[in-house]
């Protein structure tokens, strides 16, 4: 089965700092795949060299079969150039821990913005489509607020809607719910967990391990910028093998 | 200040709905323990205010009519304000005796105010503002977009263009303009030919001088209203596929034109003013209309004052259309929009109607 998201001694570094050194994993489609570890450990910048946020500095990272932010011809890399980037990120989705909702715009014409100005789509299309989104997460009745109007809960769950309007095949959620309320981090999981049971491929940075055991399907604990542990959620979470992994859990759980 | 008791804020404390499917119905006596008729008088009070506050149904005010009586209290008062209200209107009245009593013959005002010429001058100002501050805005805007670029060519012309411009004075510069055949002698694009002197009319000389100054104090204006967005602004647009032309017109210039439209009102009002300066290179605009009838007519004095009532009056106007493009702007930005002019003398009239001590 080939792999939706492929990493092989993916290094990163900002200036003299190493962020990522070398992290290798599989993420299978269909497949949850959940990061955890403690903050600084470099797995929101994982995350984001997935659809090319940040550059890697060493190793090879494939999505899809295809390489990230570069085209191999023989044994040359090509860096790709901006529009065939934005072309590769239209299939990955993102959610980020501040939402980032564009907060100009109402909820509805977040969520129809990517489709009718990247793809082309007429309005009626991508309106049909976003009512149908908002009305999955729960918002069809908040489809005219602007995001100021709307609780952080609510807010993420418009990001969730706007990031599946480009109907993708890769979701990466980057500490969904990190900046909420606890009592609005219910809502959100409920949305994630849907979206899991339709089979959409996601990886997913939490510190929500509950998620991780009941929805996740793989896991991986991130330390210092290596892989410490991985396996499957509830052998992880309920028997870390690893000591970082043993300090990090009884800290969280 | 004393408030009403309940919920100053709306929308601060509203409970987060629950996801469609347990949603409580209407008469849930959990969680609705406000009477049906009040959530009637809410909802009409919410047609009554909506025309005013034009936002969001979220920022409905709380129904007073279940919250507990207003205070009424005795507000302190402000003698101090009386004090130097009467001080300064003693002042103007000082000021204006003053004047009265100089040696300037104030009946040629009126006389003329709306002299066709005056009327013609005032025109060419406005145009000439107009047109100016164009070339300056998609200047400015070109040249920040530039200075921000990665590409670092683009990056140090903006650079130096900024430089250049905003290093010499506007009046030098104009005197540039009028003078530059002096060194180009024809002016031949292709398809167009001609003597410079010909080419590089009054008109011309004014907008180049005014408007490529312009444009240097606009990309300072436009590159902190770039600044000032938040770049996950830009990531999430990005993420989404859009290029970075699509996410600079669609997401960062949108959010940018709030922190970009005060200081370029300011602008416009400086131009208006700065427009007087093209007298120098033989453009007539409302300054040199004056002078002239000024110099003819034998009261050079009066006609700068009706010059300066003139320019006054064309900044005031400004003024209030600054203000209600700034409202346009702050909207998504802020919760409830500040009132419009016209709202704050009503709720003024409003609040002094009403009984001393309750809150307006």
């Amino acid at each position: 089965m080939n792999a939706m998201v492929k990493a092989e001694g993916v290094h990163k570094s900002f200036g003299p700092v190493e962020v990522l050194k070398g992290i290798d994993l599989e993420v299978a489609p269909r497949e949850v795949f959940c990061l955890i570890g403690p903050s600084g450990s470099g797995k929101s910048t994982f995350l984001r060299c997935i659809n090319h946020l940040e550059k890697i500095s060493a190793g090879r990272l494939s999505v899809d079969g295809e390489l990230v932010g570069y085209r191999q011809k023989g044994d040359k890399l090509y860096e790709l150039k901006d529009s065939e980037v934005a072309l590769k990120r239209r299939d990955i989705g993102m959610v980020f821990q501040r939402f980032n909702l564009f907060p100009h715009m109402s909820a509805i014409e977040n969520v129809m913005e990517a489709p009718v100005q990247v793809k082309g789509e007429s309005k009626a299309v991508a309106r049909a489509r976003a009512e149908r989104l908002l009305d999955r997460v729960g918002l069809a009745d908040k489809a005219g607020n602007y995001p100021s109007q709307l609780s952080g809960g609510q807010q993420q769950r418009v990001a969730i809607a706007r990031a599946l309007a480009m109907e993708p095949k890769l979701m990466l959620f980057d500490e969904p719910t990190s900046a909420l309320d606890p009592e609005l981090v219910g809502d959100v999981l409920d949305v994630m967990r849907g979206l899991a049971e339709d089979g959409m491929t996601m990886v997913v940075v939490t510190h929500e391990m509950g998620f991780a055991r009941e929805v996740g399907d793989a896991l991986v604990f991130m330390d210092d910028g290596v892989v410490v542990e991985s396996g499957h959620p509830r052998d992880v979470l309920t028997n870390p093998r690893h000591d970082r992994t043993k300090a990090f859990l009884s800290k969280v759980l | 200040m004393p408030r009403p008791g309940r919920g100053a804020r709306p929308g601060a404390s509203r409970p987060e709905p629950s996801p469609p499917g347990n949603r409580p119905g209407p008469g849930d006596p959990g969680r609705a323990p406000v009477p049906q008729v009040s959530n009637r008088l809410a909802i009409e009070r919410l047609l009554v205010t909506a025309d005013i506050k034009k936002t969001g149904p979220e920022d409905v005010p709380p129904p007073p009519a279940a919250g507990p009586e207003a205070i009424r209290a005795i507000p302190v008062r402000h003698y101090g304000r009386y004090v130097t209200a009467i001080l300064a209107i003693a002042l103007f009245g000082l000021v204006v005796y003053a004047f009265s009593q100089g040696d300037i013959n104030w009946g040629t005002i009126p006389e003329y105010f709306f002299d066709d010429r005056i009327i013609e001058g005032v025109w060419k100002t406005l145009l000439l503002t107009v047109l100016s501050m164009a070339i300056g805005i998609v200047g400015g805007i070109l040249l920040a977009v530039m200075r921000l670029s990665k590409n670092p060519v683009t990056s140090s012309i903006a650079w130096f263009y900024i430089w250049f411009f905003r290093g010499t004075p506007v009046l030098v510069q104009l005197f540039v303009w009028f003078n530059l055949g002096l060194v180009f002698q024809y002016i031949n694009l292709g398809f167009y030919r001609d003597e410079w002197s010909d080419f590089m009319t009054p008109l011309l000389t004014a907008l180049l001088g005014l408007g490529l100054n312009e444009a240097a104090y606009m990309a300072e204006i436009c590159r902190a209203g770039l600044l000032s967005v938040d770049e996950g602004q830009t990531e999430a647009s990005h993420a989404l596929g859009m290029s970075h032309s699509k996410t600079l017109r669609r997401v960062v210039i949108p959010q940018a034109m709030r922190v970009i439209v005060p200081p370029t009102g300011n602008e416009v009002i400086n131009m208006l003013k700065t427009t007087s300066l093209v007298s120098a290179v033989q453009y007539a605009e409302l300054f040199k209309f004056a002078q002239d009838i000024g110099s003819a007519s034998g009261a050079p004095v009066e006609m700068y004052f009706l010059a300066a009532a003139w320019y006054l009056v064309m900044t005031s106007i400004l003024s209030v259309g600054q203000y209600y493009l700034e409202r346009y702007y702050a909207r998504g930005s802020s919760r409830t929009l500040p009132p419009t002019p016209l709202q704050k003398i009503r709720s003024t009239v409003f609040s002094v109607r009403r009984p001393k001590g309750v809150s307006a």
